[in-house]
Parts: C-alpha cells; sequence; structure tokens
C-alpha cells in the first residue's frame, strides 16, 4: 500500500516537472518577442539606429492601426494572400499530377530525369521577367510565378515518395488481379501522403517568395507591391509593417497545413 | 487426379552484371484438399515458385497447370498470402479485408457478411473500425489470412506467414490456420524453413535444393500425424524421428552444395 502511494506521489511529481518546463518555454519565447521589440523601439528612439532605415515598433504599430482602420491595407492584403494560396494549390496539385504521370510512364520518367534536374537547378525567379513578357503584367503571371517555384520540387519529391512505396503493397494488389490504376489509388497515393504532405509545407514558404517577386515585378497592388513602394519612397515603416503582415500570413498558412497534415494522416 | 501440376518450371532472373537461376526443372502435382509444405534452404526459390503459381510472373521455361488450365497471370482461384501481414496501415481492419472483393467486383452484401463472420471466427469481433498499427502481429496476420480467404481462392500460397511472428503466436496461428482451411476444404502450398512447421502441418513436404532450386525429395507425413491439429503433430512421438531425417537430407544438401 505505501509502495502504490509512493508511485502516485512520484507521478504527480513528474506530470508537475512536464508542466513547468513547458511554462519555462512559453515564457521565454514571450520574453524573446517582448525583449526584441522593446530593445527596437528603444535603440530608434535614442537614434542608437537610424530611424529612418529601421523605423520602430510604434511607428509600425501607428501605421498598422490607421490602414486597418481606414481599410486601406486589405485590398493589398486579400490581393497577396489569393496570389500566394492560388499559387500554392496550383504548385502543388500540378507537381503531383506531374510526379503521377511520371510513375504512370516509367520510360518517360528516365527520358524526363535531366530535364528536372536543369529545372529544379535554375533559380524559377529568374524567368519572371519572360513570364511579363508572355503572360503580361497581370495578376495571371504572378500568380504562375507562385506555382512554378513550387512546381518541380514538388515533383521530384513526391515522385521518389511514389518510387519507394514498398512494392509488397503492390504485390497483394496484383494478387487480386488489380490494374495499374487500383496500384495508385489503393497503395501508392495514400502511402506518399505523407512525403506529399512535407512538400507543401516546403511549397508554402516558396509560394510566397514567388508571389512577393512576382510583385516586386508587375503589381500595382499587393504586399510585395507595398515594400517596393515603400523602398522607392523611403518610407522604410510601410516596409516594415508589410513584411510584418506577411510573416503572420505565412505563420498562419503553415499551421493550416499542419492542421491538414494532422486530419488526413491519422495512421502513418 | 491433381489439382495443381507444376510442369518443368524453369526461372532465371537477369540484372545488368548476371544472370541468375533460381529454379530448375520443377516438377509437382497437389492433390484437392491437400496441404503440402515446401522447404528448403532460404535462397532457393521458394518464394519465386509461389510467384509462378499465382501467376504473379511468369516462368522462362514451363508452365503450371490448374485443374488442367493454365495460368496465365494472377487468377480469382489463387489466394496469396505473405511473410508479413502488409495490411494497408491507412485503411481500416474492415476495409482491408474487403480489398480483395473489391478489386475482384465481387464486394456485394453476401460476401461483405460472409467476410465479416471469417473475422469473428478468426477471434477478431468488433475490429472492423481500428487501423492495423492498433492490433498486435498475431491479429494482424489473421486479419490478412481474412483478406486472402475472404474471395474464396481455392488454392492458398503461404509464403512463410509465420516466420515474424513470436513463438507462442505462431503455435497456435498454426492451429488456427490448420483447422480452418481444413473446415474450408482449400489445396494449400506452405514455403517455410521450418522444419517442425512442414512436418505439423502438412500432407507432403517437397524438399528444395539449393539454387537452382529444384524438388529434391518427397517425403510423406504418415497419417497418424496428418489427423493431428498442428500442435499436437508436434508433440507427436513420430515426429522428432521425421524432424532428424530431414534434417539430414538439409545437411546432406548443404555438403553437396559446398563441393
Amino acid at each position: 500500500m505505501n509502495k502504490q502511494t509512493e508511485i502516485e506521489r512520484l507521478h504527480e511529481q513528474y506530470k508537475r516537472s512536464i508542466v513547468k518546463e513547458k511554462r519555462l518555454v512559453v515564457f521565454f519565447q514571450l520574453m524573446i518577442v517582448i525583449v526584441f521589440f522593446a530593445l527596437w523601439e528603444t535603440a530608434s528612439r535614442n537614434y542608437w539606429i537610424d530611424p529612418l532605415i529601421f523605423s520602430s515598433p510604434a511607428k509600425i504599430w501607428n501605421l498598422l492601426y490607421s490602414s486597418i482602420v481606414n481599410g486601406s491595407i486589405f485590398p493589398h492584403l486579400w490581393t497577396t494572400l489569393f496570389e500566394t494560396v492560388l499559387g500554392f494549390i496550383i504548385g502543388t496539385v500540378c507537381g503531383t499530377v506531374l510526379a503521377a504521370f511520371l510513375w504512370w510512364f516509367p520510360f518517360v520518367s528516365k527520358v524526363l530525369d535531366p530535364y528536372l534536374v536543369v529545372f529544379n537547378a535554375m533559380p524559377k525567379v529568374a524567368l519572371g521577367p519572360i513570364l511579363i513578357v508572355a503572360i503580361g503584367p497581370t495578376i495571371t503571371s504572378i500568380i504562375v510565378m507562385g506555382a512554378i517555384i513550387s512546381v518541380i520540387i514538388t515533383t521530384i519529391v513526391v515522385y521518389t515518395a511514389f518510387r519507394e512505396v514498398d512494392e509488397n503493397y503492390i504485390k497483394v494488389l496484383r494478387t487480386f488481379g488489380a490494374h495499374r490504376s487500383h496500384f495508385f489509388k489503393e497503395a501508392v497515393l495514400p502511402a506518399s501522403f505523407p512525403a506529399i504532405i512535407s512538400t507543401l509545407k516546403v511549397n508554402v514558404g516558396l509560394s510566397w517568395v514567388g508571389v512577393i517577386v512576382g510583385e516586386f515585378l508587375v503589381s500595382k497592388q499587393g504586399l510585395g507591391y507595398l515594400i517596393i513602394y515603400g523602398f522607392q519612397v523611403f518610407n522604410f515603416t510601410l516596409v516594415m509593417q508589410s513584411l510584418l503582415i506577411i510573416v503572420i500570413f505565412a505563420a498562419i498558412m503553415y499551421k493550416l497545413v499542419e492542421y491538414i497534415e494532422r486530419k488526413l494522416i491519422k495512421n502513418g | 487426379m491433381s489439382f495443381l501440376e507444376v510442369k518443368d518450371v524453369t526461372h532465371s532472373y537477369f540484372s545488368k552484371r548476371e544472370k541468375m537461376t533460381a529454379l530448375m526443372n520443377v516438377n509437382l502435382t497437389v492433390r484437392p484438399g491437400e496441404f503440402v509444405s515446401i522447404l528448403g534452404p532460404s535462397g532457393c526459390g521458394k518464394t519465386t515458385l509461389l510467384s509462378i503459381i499465382s501467376g504473379l510472373i511468369k516462368p522462362t521455361a514451363g508452365h503450371v497447370l490448374m485443374e488442367n488450365e493454365k495460368v496465365k497471370g494472377t487468377n480469382k482461384k489463387t489466394g496469396y498470402m505473405l511473410q508479413q501481414d502488409y495490411l494497408f496501415p491507412w485503411k481500416t481492419i474492415g476495409e482491408n479485408i474487403l480489398l480483395g472483393l473489391k478489386l475482384t467486383g465481387q464486394l456485394n452484401e453476401e460476401t461483405k457478411e460472409k467476410a465479416f463472420n471469417l473475422l469473428e471466427q478468426m477471434g477478431l469481433k468488433d475490429i472492423e473500425n481500428k487501423y492495423p498499427s492498433e492490433l498486435s502481429g498475431g491479429m494482424r496476420q489473421r486479419a490478412a489470412l481474412v483478406r486472402t480467404l475472404a474471395t474464396d481462392p481455392k488454392l492458398l500460397l503461404l509464403d512463410e506467414p509465420f516466420s515474424a511472428l513470436d513463438f507462442q503466436t505462431k503455435l497456435k496461428l498454426e492451429n488456427l490456420v490448420g483447422k480452418t482451411l481444413k473446415t474450408f476444404r482449400k489445396t494449400a502450398i506452405l514455403v517455410t524453413h521450418d522444419i517442425s512447421e512442414a512436418i505439423a502441418m502438412s500432407d507432403r513436404i517437397f524438399l528444395f535444393s539449393n539454387r537452382p532450386g529444384t524438388v529434391y525429395k518427397t517425403i510423406e507425413i504418415p497419417d497418424e500425424l496428418r489427423k493431428l491439429p498442428p500442435f499436437e503433430a508436434r508433440n507427436h512421438k513420430q515426429s522428432p524421428e521425421f524432424f532428424r531425417s530431414i534434417w539430414k537430407e538439409l545437411e546432406s544438401l548443404e555438403q553437396t552444395n559446398r563441393n
């Protein structure tokens, strides 16, 4: 009996120590943010850093607040979000479809292999000017930019995942007389979900890069446009504000993908 | 009367560097309802032979007759069970056991009910909605057996299905499989390297020689052992004797190979 209560006590102690550690982690995480912004504000006010270039949290906050109140930020935000989400979806879907195509035709994949490598190595943003000339300086070319940057790497990663699916699952299906399309639907695709999800996570970041660079080049609206505009008129408060918004929404997108991951992969 | 006939089957694998002959002139017949084992050292082409019988691969030479019909490709008459369960981890047990029925277009209320009944007979009740990762190794292998039997094949190919299990589970499963196959009058071919298992479960044993594999010797198991369930057969006074003689044969096979 005594031993039982002793074990209970130790278990309680263990649980408390976990909670305590978690609190400590959160505390330090918050501290970093607070100290960072406080230092920034102080440094800016005391001219330790040039407030014209580095702005200050208070100024950024004021700008953000007023642009939310007068609604001027929203067209920019929605434009960029729309472009990024669409670019992200198109890039991922096209990449996965292309991977499926390569899986279905092994000969084609052998032929295309070197081209994939070249395409992957090429910095896609360098295609920007060509895209704009070819498609026109519209929102479409920005979306294409957001998609093209992630499509090849998605193809490569997902195709590799398709090929690494355990042959024995396919053997099981074959013993039931299954067709190649069954292999894909019943074994190859579901087995590759973890890999597809992890490319989604990478693609979130890539799509933002593609869209922001695209906006640098052509747009009249969007967060990337605000950054370039702020840079040209030397309003770095505007630049910082846009950056802050991008960081927040990119993080939200990433978290959404994580949420989808948990929903989709119940049993990995 | 033979149910299955393997005729002069030879099979070679090719790779860039070499050619490897896995099977050479294999001849054997299996009677309807019979349980035979293929026993031999690893690498003697046992799995290749099963793949050929199931129609998964086409032999380089020779052919397989099932009920006097040439086997061309996989067919509904044959069920194949692999070394590991290979239940699809992203499907529930229910979805897993109905997979074969779905793929062969036989899924209806009747076959579905039969499959679920079979699951219950295997001692797996109320687990249809669980995922394979929630089950133990023995339970998973039993579910895999249900998946194979659900399509009602006449011939069952068992590729070392008990080798990945712990000893106790293995003994229990041998009994269960033996009983199930007898009840449903299935013909079965078991590939194994476990001598006692082969003696306990089979009516006949084909001893295979090493690379290239071929039937070296056929051993008939006497009636007294055949009638017993595998676990009792293992404990029967005649088994050790069989074990020793097969052991000797395998040893001598290795000797001839080395020389």
